[in-house]
């Protein structure tokens, strides 16, 4: 590892982007992300790459689209506003099965909302928040380094299963600044040459056969055939890059279950419940799709207690209960419009789910 | 003894789905042919758009990809930056480019995009089944203009040529008509020249061909053709809007470097 060097996290997602061998970014701007263009404009250039303000978010994705198609390493961002307009194209690259990196740092809706932090685009970014039978990869970085580890990998992951790649941060973890470092040798001058991919349409020289990038299937049967071509791919994704970490669960009695800057609160509260005697964990969800659904159900089986925490009134605690199974019953704390949970919350609930929670949660949970 | 017509080679001698006397067919002739004149087919990247075109890939014999409804010149921009030595074209009906699609066009004319848009004007949405679009004349009846276009309603149609003629970074801008031979010699000039200004770097060109569909008209191809002429023309003026010789056309295209 080269040495540690502050960044802030939106800055430090376009670097590693650039790193992974990025060379082509549309965007429109919008807060809480701006510095991932900015930075983008300045440094694309600079490594022979392209950078291009479009007219809208839904022109940007389609310019990925484009680019993606051709074979490009290529990146967009966003913030919840702007992720929502791109929903179509967001479709459109799952149905064509292009690999590309978006990024959306989350702010509080529903409508224009506020620019402050908000983990209420679950729901868009792991359900398919387009139209359609798909899924994406998506990602939930805690850290400013966790996002640029992920961010390094994240178009090796998009090529091997023709996902798209979504990195779900928040305001709070683009603006944050925290010490990184990049890989020695990451420098973009040592990107190595990725070889035309056989989809990649680029014109059809030397002879070969013509290529067509496309996402129709008018005949139901042939639909339904790339529909299960797509679900195949995202079940070898689940199978090997399926990502969590687990905080002092081996003994815990109450599960706290929590993803990015949430988990970052999450993690402080674990140790003072611990110090206040109360056997408490942390289950963090790196993907939230695929979802370590297996995992957490494995876990959620010695608690006496789950609580999910998110920013939002309750989007991944749906996964949470599949996951969980009835297990063990799960309790709900979340904060909306921008509200950071408080750690004082969550060990006071937590607590209280320890000494006789399970019994009150039972008939909350309608498990008798 | 000398040849006077062919299959073009950037076609593929397969029947197309379009409906008997549809004029899409001569266009797409015509593309094929500034294709292979010029040399381009193993460079060219089609983008098909939707409408009765969107299988146009079908036909075209070379790489394409298939866009959103109205986002082909966005898809446009990612290959043509992707790929600086691809030729790259949109073919879009006026559904796809004058109404849902207008920012993007307006937008990659705005920024020179050295790329060439086929843009096929028939005053109605074909493949949905006849509804008013944005070019539909004044008083044309569609399924969803039932009594004829009314201006209080719907305004008046849009003369995109004419619009897109107005933006500093359009090129090369025309209108030709596919509706005699005459008419069809000129529209394959344009067309050839369209490519001939991408070739050369040169940025941003349309050319905007009025076309029949005879289905969605309820007429016969003949009198599809006859409408056209009587009724289009008159309010879509044919020809040269935009020329690189032109003096007002101003320096442009290192954003397509
Ligand atoms: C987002 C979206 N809205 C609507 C449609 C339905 N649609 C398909 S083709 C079309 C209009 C096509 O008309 P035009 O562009 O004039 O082409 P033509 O069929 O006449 O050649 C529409 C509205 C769609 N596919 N996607
Ligand atoms: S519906 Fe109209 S535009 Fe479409 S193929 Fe038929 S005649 Fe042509």
């Amino acid at each position: 590892m080269a040495g540690r060097k502050l960044f802030k996290g939106n800055e430090a997602v376009a670097e590693a982007a650039i790193r992974a061998g990025c060379r082509f970014f549309f965007g429109y701007p919008i807060t809480p992300q701006n510095e991932i263009p900015e930075y983008m404009s300045r440094r694309l250039p600079e490594v022979g790459g392209t950078f291009v303000q479009a007219e809208s978010e839904v022109a940007a994705i389609n310019m990925v689209y484009g680019a993606a198609g051709a074979g490009a390493r290529v990146m967009t961002s966003s913030s919840s506003p702007g992720i929502s307009l791109k929903q179509e194209g967001i479709s459109y690259l799952a149905g064509a099965q292009l690999p590309c990196l978006i990024v959306n740092m989350v702010r509080g809706g529903p409508g224009l909302g506020g620019i402050a932090p908000a983990q209420s685009d679950y729901f868009q970014a792991t359900k398919g928040g387009g139209h359609g039978d798909y899924r994406l990869i998506v990602y939930a970085p805690a850290s400013v380094q966790e996002m640029v580890d992920l961010t390094l990998g994240a178009y090796d992951v998009a090529e091997r299963y023709r996902i798209p790649v979504m990195i779900l941060g928040d305001g709070v973890l683009g603006q944050m600044m925290e010490p990184v470092s990049f890989p020695e040798g990451s420098e973009p001058e040592n990107a190595p040459q990725r070889p035309e991919p056989e989809w990649a349409t680029r014109g059809a020289r030397g002879g070969r056969a013509p290529r067509i990038v496309s996402s129709i299937y008018l005949k139901p049967e042939e639909l339904y055939k790339h529909n299960l071509r797509l679900q195949e791919q995202f079940k070898r994704a689940e199978a090997a890059e399926t990502r969590y970490e687990e905080v002092r669960t081996d003994d815990a009695e109450v599960l706290l279950v929590a993803y990015g800057t949430t988990s970052r609160v999450c993690r402080s509260a674990v140790e003072k419940l611990r110090t206040a005697g109360v056997r408490a964990g942390l289950f963090r969800p790196i993907t939230v799709s695929p979802f370590p659904y297996k995992a957490l159900g494995e876990r959620a089986r010695q608690v006496k207690a789950v609580l999910t925490v998110e920013m939002s009134l309750g989007q991944m605690v749906d996964d949470v209960r599949i996951a969980v199974a009835g297990a063990a019953p799960v309790d709900f704390l979340g904060t909306t419009g921008g509200v950071v949970p408080k750690a004082a919350d969550i060990v006071e609930r937590a607590a209280a789910l320890a000494r006789h929670g399970a019994a009150d949660q039972a008939t909350r949970e309608g498990i008798s | 003894m000398k040849q006077v017509y062919a299959v073009p080679k950037s076609l593929r001698p397969v029947p197309t789905h379009y409906c008997p006397g549809c004029t899409h067919g001569i266009i797409h002739k015509l593309v094929a042919d500034a294709i292979d004149e010029l040399g381009l087919r193993d460079r060219a990247v089609g983008v098909a758009s939707v409408g009765c075109s969107v299988f146009s890939y079908d036909y075209f014999d070379c790489d394409f990809q298939q866009a959103a409804h109205g986002r082909a010149p966005a898809v446009a921009t990612g290959i043509r930056r992707a790929v600086p030595d691809a030729i790259v074209f949109t073919y879009q009906g006026d559904g796809d480019l004058a109404s849902i699609g207008t920012a993007e066009i307006v937008h990659a004319a705005m920024r020179s995009e050295n790329i060439t848009v086929i843009f096929v004007n028939n005053a109605i949405y074909g493949m949905t089944g006849g509804q008013m679009a944005p070019t539909t004349l004044v008083g044309q009846k569609t399924t969803t203009s039932p009594r004829g276009r009314q201006p209080a309603l719907a305004g008046q149609p849009l003369r995109i040529a004419e619009m897109l003629a107005t933006i500093p970074g359009a090129t090369y801008v025309a209108r030709v008509s596919t509706t005699s031979p005459a008419h069809i010699a000129r529209a394959g000039r344009a067309i050839k020249k369209a490519f001939q200004v991408q070739a050369a770097g040169e940025g941003f060109s349309l050319v905007e061909c009025l076309s029949t569909c005879p289905t969605n008209w309820g007429m016969s191809p003949v009198d599809a053709m006859a409408w056209v002429e009587k009724n289009m023309i008159p309010y879509y003026p044919l020809g040269e809007f935009r020329t690189p010789e032109m003096p007002e056309t101003p320096e442009r295209g290192q954003a397509n470097g």
